[in-house]
């Protein structure tokens, strides 16, 4: 088996024959018909699962040291989670291969037909380095569920992470129809340059607008996992029992998930003046209680990251509006969860994505002003909402736009398979997880069937009146006037 | 919207004003009502009604297509679609409930369709009215508000859509714009919610490029060669009349779906000419140039495209039937090519006219490497008797749709998504496919605060990790502990 390895990390060229020559093998191995069948599909999903059973320490252990990540949050956020996945996809796998039936109108009588979901081809993943491992093996799981060649491009900016990927990652999958390839910006360059048949793309907006571009030349097809500012709404809670509960997912989804660097993370929240005194208050000591000891954070993934927050925090009204944390540690790489209140809405912190532990708080005289606020600015890819109200939830349902909206918790979406998972406006499209995944990476092709038996012979030219009318009463399923005017007893 | 006149030019001003326009009218929450959407349908329904005979007139100015064509293949779609849409509006709007994971108990779940928003649709020249509405009908039912672009290559339906739109649906959230590639371009540099785009390859590459700046989605619906198998074994008279009417009643070939090219066998392949004549000359009579049931060529530069063709040298003297050109009139007869070179142009590019070359091989089975070194079309088509051909020409050819032993009636039926794949185009529409195309699917997800995992929670340790796993992988005896323990 040919192992991708010996790479290093970085901005180098592969060798662009290389390159090439990888894809290209992927291309004859898809061709070959070896990846449509669903024993090499259920194979190839088994492998991915061995791999992440087989492997886990070694995950554990990448992700600690390219993120920092605890092993327990690794575990729930990526291993335990694409663990969850593999095993719905292989669950299901035949029911999603199958045809579906369709049901069909009058005039293609008799016919049949049915949508045959078939693979698109070689696909390409790019990948981000948030979630290295999550969020490269996701994407592959509906890859290789479709029936598809896949190359994986993991991001370069978690380099343990993908060197353990483009080594393992071979050892288990069939390395002619499973690729790792890494590098850096000029190796994405020089993949986009190449015909795909799906790219699918996590990762920020400015490199989903390069990367959709370059797909135009081909007329490929993309899926962009972007970001946003995904806003917290937190409406007074009656018991404090759920209070506590509510900052308690609040904290989490903001400083435990990658230290706020998640797409899902919360960036901000949104509460009314009175209640934030009470909030803040409560977040502290969820902060105390859980972030007591900083081994239970991830860190910020690199020098340019941690230099972006802190010049977040340099803005003389941003640091004056701090109430909690800010203090950061350079060599470490690490800042402690941060609060903010209401820092002036035209500054960086408040304009662009934060992906950092770094939480504004942003007052409104009503809970229900939250509404207007979201809807002045750009589509996130989930907006959270703490609240018992029925009435206000409906109306964020309504009157909001997101990826997804979540009432009462904080990133198990991400755990359900049931429903897409995705953006919309700039925080992406195209959805996946679960069938979704699947479907992603298919072409639903219809089928239709008919035979010779039956033949009408009004469908035919030379054209006349007679024809013409038959016609409209089928259209109009108008079976009785149909067959009257056939038999000539009815104009 | 009056027809443009020299002082009126639709530039990038004029279309940052009707974007803008479009959207207050779609940020005040008009389009998404089932009123609204309701009205708007049944405005449309109202004008295909009411203007039959004004967009018969147009199609047979544009392209001379025959009254017969335009029923069959524009204003009874049309009505159809809009039709079920109107019938199926309330069930698709309705929130979808799913199951959710155990992973997530307690919760709840469903899928909420919400409009984009502000949406452009460009149409194309050779089905210019149910290209143009059927797109617009998707937009509505789904709420939003739409500008349509029509084909400026089909005048006569442009115009008639400028004129005659606004009197039958709300013009403050729908909007036509005329013009071709200045028009087209200004409508491009701004920020869409989606862009849909029915043409060509090379358009569609840049309308894609263009949508990417905004990171807007798309759904193109392009073109390509679209095969027909030809086996010995079928009902030849059924079979032919078929092919036949798929190419030569469609448009004079000028369709998307329409067949492209035959393959058959060496041996097959007199009998199939023979019948071919013989149904064409049934269908045209012995000069089809002067037939009324033909459309003709939309304008003189697809004409010499096809007369190029036509022209070519080796090619030429393949024609085994038809080929009679009338410049003046843009009239091209439907002609039948026998093992043209396969690298000449009638074989390298999309046809889209009157022309049939038939390829021969030694066995069908050869036919798949040829279909399949070219681009993915947007339909293909065999015929045959023998379940074992049909299965692997299913395996092997992938293209937007396929049809076993008939041609582009796939096209008519709501419940089949219609689309294409590689080079023949992104997405697909009708029926509840169109809503689909032109929704966002929200996942909406509930929770309590009845259950709580403090496992979720750090500080870390084992234990935790040890309920988390099961709690992933669905264990309920994790669940039970999930909820219980107290950390």
């Amino acid at each position: 088996m040919a192992l991708i390895t010996g790479k290093k990390c970085g901005d180098e060229e592969m060798g662009a024959l290389g390159l090439e020559t990888e894809v290209a093998e992927a291309r004859t191995t898809f061709d070959s018909g070896k990846t449509k069948g669903f024993e090499w599909r259920k194979s190839q999903l088994e492998a991915l699962l061995r791999l992440l059973q087989e492997k886990e320490e070694d995950m554990l252990k990448v992700l600690k040291e390219d993120l920092g990540k605890h092993r327990v949050e690794a575990y729930r956020d990526e291993v335990g989670a694409l663990t969850k996945s593999v095993d719905n996809a292989l669950l299901n796998l035949k029911k999603w291969m199958a045809p579906e039936k369709v049901s069909l109108p009058l005039v293609a009588v008799p016919t049949v037909a049915e949508i045959v979901p078939e693979p698109l081809g070689v696909v390409l993943v790019m990948s981000s380095w948030n979630f290295p491992i999550g969020l490269s093996l996701e994407p592959m799981i509906g890859a290789i569920a479709a029936g598809n060649a896949a190359i994986l491009k993991p991001s370069e900016l978690a380099p343990a992470t993908s060197e353990f990927l483009a080594v393992e990652v071979p050892k288990y999958l069939d390395c002619e129809a499973i690729k790792v390839i890494q590098g850096g910006p000029q190796v994405a360059e020089q993949l986009l340059d190449l015909k795909w048949d799906k790219i699918f793309f996590t990762g920020s907006a400015q490199v989903g607008r390069i990367v959709m571009t370059a797909a135009a030349k081909h007329l490929t097809p993309v899926t962009l996992e972007l970001g946003g500012k995904c806003p917290a709404i937190f409406d007074s809670l009656k018991s404090s029992r759920d209070q506590r509960m509510a900052v308690g997912r609040v904290a989490g989804a903001k400083w435990g998930s990658c230290l706020g660097q998640a797409c899902i993370g919360i960036d901000y929240l949104l509460v009314t003046d009175e209640y934030a005194p009470t909030l803040i208050e409560l977040l502290k000591g969820v902060i105390k209680e859980f972030f007591s000891n900083s081994e239970h954070l991830a860190r910020i993934v690199n020098k340019h990251h941690f230099q972006r927050l802190c010049n977040l925090l340099q803005d003389e009204s941003v640091a004056a509006s701090l109430v909690h944390g800010g203090s950061v540690n350079a060599e470490e790489l690490f800042i402690e969860p941060t609060i903010l209140l209401n820092p002036p809405l035209d500054k960086e912190i408040m304009t662009e994505e934060i992906f950092g532990p770094l939480l504004p708080i942003i007052t409104l005289k009503k809970i229900e002003d939250s509404i207007e606020f979201l809807r002045a600015r750009p589509k996130p890819l989930v907006i959270y909402a703490f609240t018992h109200d029925e009435k206000f939830k409906q109306r964020i349902v309504d009157d909001t736009s997101s990826g997804c909206v979540m009432f009462n918790d904080t990133l198990i979406q991400y755990l359900c398979d049931t429903i897409p998972f995705g953006g919309v406006g700039q925080s992406g499209f195209g959805q996946y997880h679960g069938k979704f995944s699947f479907d992603n990476f298919s072409n639903r092709k219809p089928v239709g069937r008919r035979n010779f038996l039956i033949e009408f012979s009004f469908r035919y030219p030379p054209w006349n009146e007679k024809k013409l009318q038959l016609l409209r009463h089928i259209y109009r399923f108008d079976y009785i006037g149909f067959v009257l005017c056939f038999l000539g007893l009815k104009r | 919207m009056e027809g443009k006149t020299s002082n009126e030019v639709f530039n990038r001003e004029k279309a940052e004003a009707t974007v803008k326009e479009l959207r207050q009218s779609f940020r005040a929450g008009k389009t998404k009502t089932y009123e609204w959407r309701a009205a708007q349908l049944e405005g449309i329904a109202r004008l295909i009604k009411e203007k039959e005979s004004e967009i018969t007139q147009a199609l047979r100015s544009d392209l001379a297509k025959p009254e017969m064509e335009s029923y069959l293949h524009e204003i009874s779609l049309a009505k159809s679609a809009c039709l079920f849409a109107l019938k199926n509006l309330k069930k698709w709007m309705k929130p979808e409930k799913v199951p959710a994971a155990i992973t997530t108990f307690p919760s709840s779940a469903q899928i909420v369709s919400e409009p984009l928003g502000v949406v452009l649709v460009i149409s194309a020249w050779n089905y210019p009215f149910l290209l143009s509405i059927d797109p617009v009908i998707g937009a509505i039912v789904a709420g939003n508000a739409v500008v349509l672009k029509p084909s400026e290559i089909a005048p006569a339906t442009s115009e008639l859509f400028a004129k005659i739109l606004p009197e039958y649906v709300d013009s403050s959230s729908i909007k036509v714009v005329e013009g071709g590639v200045p028009e087209t371009t200004a409508l491009l540099e701004q920020k869409w919610d989606k862009i849909f785009y029915t043409g060509n390859g090379k358009v569609g590459r840049i309308v894609m490029a263009a949508a990417a700046k905004n990171l807007t989605p798309v759904s193109l619906e392009l073109g390509g060669k679209s095969p027909v198998l030809v086996d010995s074994d079928v009902n030849l008279k059924v079979a032919v009349k078929r092919i036949a009417v798929g190419k030569w009643g469609c448009n004079n070939g000028q369709a998307c779906i329409a067949p492209d090219y035959i393959i058959t066998t060496k041996s097959f392949a007199p009998q199939l000419v023979e019948a071919l004549k013989v149904t064409l000359e049934r269908f045209y009579g012995k000069n089809p140039l002067e037939s009324a049931d033909l459309s003709r060529i939309v304008n003189l530069n697809h004409f010499k495209h096809l007369t190029d063709m036509l022209d070519e040298e080796n090619v030429s003297d393949k024609i085994v039937c038809g080929g009679q050109t009338d410049e003046k009139q843009l009239k091209i007869a439907p002609t039948l090519l026998l093992d043209v070179p396969h690298d000449s142009l009638i074989m390298k590019n999309e046809i889209f006219g009157p022309l049939l070359p038939i390829v021969t091989v030694d066995k069908l089975e050869d036919s798949f490497e040829i279909i399949n070194s070219m681009s993915k079309p947007l339909a293909a088509y065999v015929f045959t008797k023998n379940k074992k051909l049909e299965q692997e020409f299913l395996s092997n050819v992938s293209a937007g749709g396929i049809l076993v032993n008939d041609v582009a009636l796939h096209l008519a039926n709501l419940y089949l998504p219609f689309g294409g794949v590689g080079e023949s185009g992104i997405g697909a529409y009708h029926g509840k496919f169109s809503f689909d195309a032109f929704s966002h699917k929200k996942a909406v997800l509930s929770r309590g605060f009845a259950g709580e995992a403090g496992a979720r929670y750090p500080p870390y340790t084992p234990e935790k990790q040890w309920i988390l796993k099961g709690l992933i992988n669905g264990s309920i005896v994790a669940l039970f502990l999930a909820l219980f323990k107290r950390f």
